[in-house]
């Protein structure tokens, strides 16, 4: 497969990743055993990671916070950002770790049960790495959009059901 | 009481309803369809080109425009002509902005059809232009067009056509709702032979150019010296999924677009100012949503062709709009009977090719314009049906 087509591929299981190899293979006029290989090499090779549900926990009964967590670092020699990243995405109430340009250098996404929890958290177990200068914490109240997905609803379909 | 049968013009009176019109009432009675008989795009107006309208509506820009449309949005449709067509209109004088694509028909049609005219009208085809051409005063003849060339207008039928009927007026859609069919450029220039060779003018309804996949594409108008035979009529409706605006244009010689522009002023006075507004955010910045939202058509096209034929259903492969016109004749139904059984039992909407023409008899159009996974259930709602025996 082209890489080409292998990104379409990609870009039709991001979004839907229900899609069945026919109809992959329907849509990008290949053969399914060519689209069932490239799925088990993709899956192989690590680009494709995994595969989930965009839920709307908003609408799950049960405590649930989630928190986004600026977290500032003194870089060490040799190894950068990489070892007190490693250090904070081992603990499982993280859900993503990510390194970016700007005031902060470590974006933290954590899930807990209530407040508190993720307070203790931020406190007791990031705040104490070494190498960690600072942490701010932001509580996420509502979420109206993740992974290109509106979380709100929509308007149905606005269309006639038959027109000419 | 007023007997409004005896005043009504018998034109009026006597026009036959849309053939849409009761599949729309009976599907629309029922619970759980999955509708693939929609004539527009399933996607929203890009936001930023809403948004270009809403700015409209915030600065107060509530006012008429000019006749022939605001002077920044014919300057880019010219600019947008030029790049895309290597065809060039001036703003002023061979452009007009209408109301939706069917305006500028309608406008054409009545400065160019005179009482009597005979009209040829290539079928199955968009279900306005017979009407409209009886309106206008015309006589409608239709040029049956046939399965085994793929749907597509050939120039020994459009000949035939013209010495049969002594037309002198052709009015077409290419990419061709409902057939999806493209006539490319170089079927074009045999098309454009003829025109010449009989003194045809043709009005041009080129408002799916935008949605074509991969075919070797190209406006009648740039063929020969057909520009100069020619009223190209777009708009903005699905290219950009703007239906709901109503705004489409004209393009053609000026005589034609003059006698277009008085028409129009006098019954239309101008296209709604926020539509023309968004327009031009449209054409400028918009193109590459376009070419993404094609994109995703291209991937259903390829599935919806895929799975019709998967099931037994012949399917030329679309060129271009959003319709698949799959061959519904190893059923033994009419197209009628099929769309009816189908909806009724299958719970999936189709429209009978009988709709658009004769010669679309026996075949059926799928609108792809549906999100995948609706496309996907109504296809395993079709090969259930197929195999309970149609």
């Amino acid at each position: 497969m082209t890489p080409e087509r292998q990104k379409s591929l990609l870009r039709l299981l991001q979004h839907n990743a229900k899609l069945s190899p026919q109809t992959l293979a329907a849509m990008l006029e290949e053969d399914v055993e060519a689209v069932e290989r490239t799925i088990r090499d993709l899956e192989g090779t690590g680009v494709i990671r995994g595969y989930a549900a965009i839920v709307n926990w908003d609408r799950v009964e049960g405590d649930r916070i989630t928190a986004i967590i600026e977290v500032k670092v003194t870089p060490q020699r040799g190894v950068g950002f990489d070892e007190v990243a490693r250090r904070i995405y081992r603990f499982p109430e993280v859900q993503a770790v990510q390194l970016l340009s700007g005031s902060y250098d470590l974006q933290v996404v954590v899930v807990g049960g209530r407040i508190q929890e993720v307070a203790r958290f931020v406190s007791e177990r990031l705040a104490t790495i070494d190498f960690i200068q600072s942490t701010t914490t932001h509580f996420i109240l509502k979420t109206y959009k993740v992974d290109g997905v509106v979380l709100e609803d929509g308007d149905d379909d606005q269309r006639l059901v038959i027109t000419p | 009481m007023t007997d409004w049968s005896s005043r009504l013009v018998p034109l009026a009176r006597d026009l036959p309803p849309s053939g849409i019109r009761r599949f729309f009432d009976l599907a629309a009675t029922m619970e759980d369809v999955i509708s693939l008989g929609v004539g527009e795009p399933d996607f929203v107006t890009p936001w930023h080109i809403r948004e270009a309208g809403l700015y409209a509506l915030e600065r107060g820009m509530t006012t008429y425009t000019a006749n022939a449309g605001l002077l920044a949005l014919r300057q880019a449709i010219a600019r947008y002509l030029e790049r895309r067509f290597t065809l060039r209109y001036a703003p002023e004088g061979e452009l007009l902005v209408s109301v939706g694509g069917s305006e500028a028909i309608d406008l054409a049609l009545r400065v160019l059809v005179r009482p009597g005219d005979r009209v040829l009208i290539p079928e199955p085809t968009y279900v306005a232009y017979t009407p409209l051409v009886r309106l206008a005063g015309g006589e409608p003849v239709h040029v049956p067009l046939r399965a085994d060339e793929g749907f597509r207008l050939t120039a020994s039928d459009l000949h035939q056509a013209v010495v049969a009927s002594g037309a002198r007026l052709l009015i077409w859609c290419n990419p061709n709702n409902p057939t999806g069919a493209v006539v490319d450029r170089r079927q074009l220039s045999a098309l454009a032979e003829v025109a010449e060779q009989h003194d045809l003018a043709v009005i041009s309804d080129e408002i799916y150019a935008e949605i074509v996949y991969g075919a070797d594409y190209g406006s009648l108008a740039q063929v020969a010296e057909m520009r100069e035979r020619t009223v190209l009529v777009g708009g903005f409706s699905k290219a950009f999924a703007m239906t709901g605006w109503r705004l489409g244009y004209a393009a053609g010689p000026e005589p034609v677009i003059r006698a277009m522009l008085k028409v129009h002023q006098y019954a239309m006075l101008c296209a709604p100012v926020m539509a023309q507004v968004a327009a031009v955010e449209a054409i400028e910045r918009g193109l590459q949503d376009v070419a993404e939202m094609v994109d995703e058509y291209d991937r259903r096209r390829r599935f919806i062709v895929y799975a019709l034929r998967d099931m037994g259903l012949a399917c030329s492969d679309p060129g271009g709009a959003f319709y698949a016109f799959p061959d519904i004749r190893s059923t033994g139904l009419t197209s009628v009977q099929f769309a009816e059984d189908l909806l009724v039992h299958a719970k999936v909407a189709v429209v009978p090719g009988s709709v658009f023409g004769p010669s679309g008899e026996g075949f059926v159009r799928c609108s792809y314009a549906a999100a995948i996974n609706q496309l996907e259930r109504a296809m395993t709602r079709l090969r259930g049906f197929l195999q309970a025996g149609g």
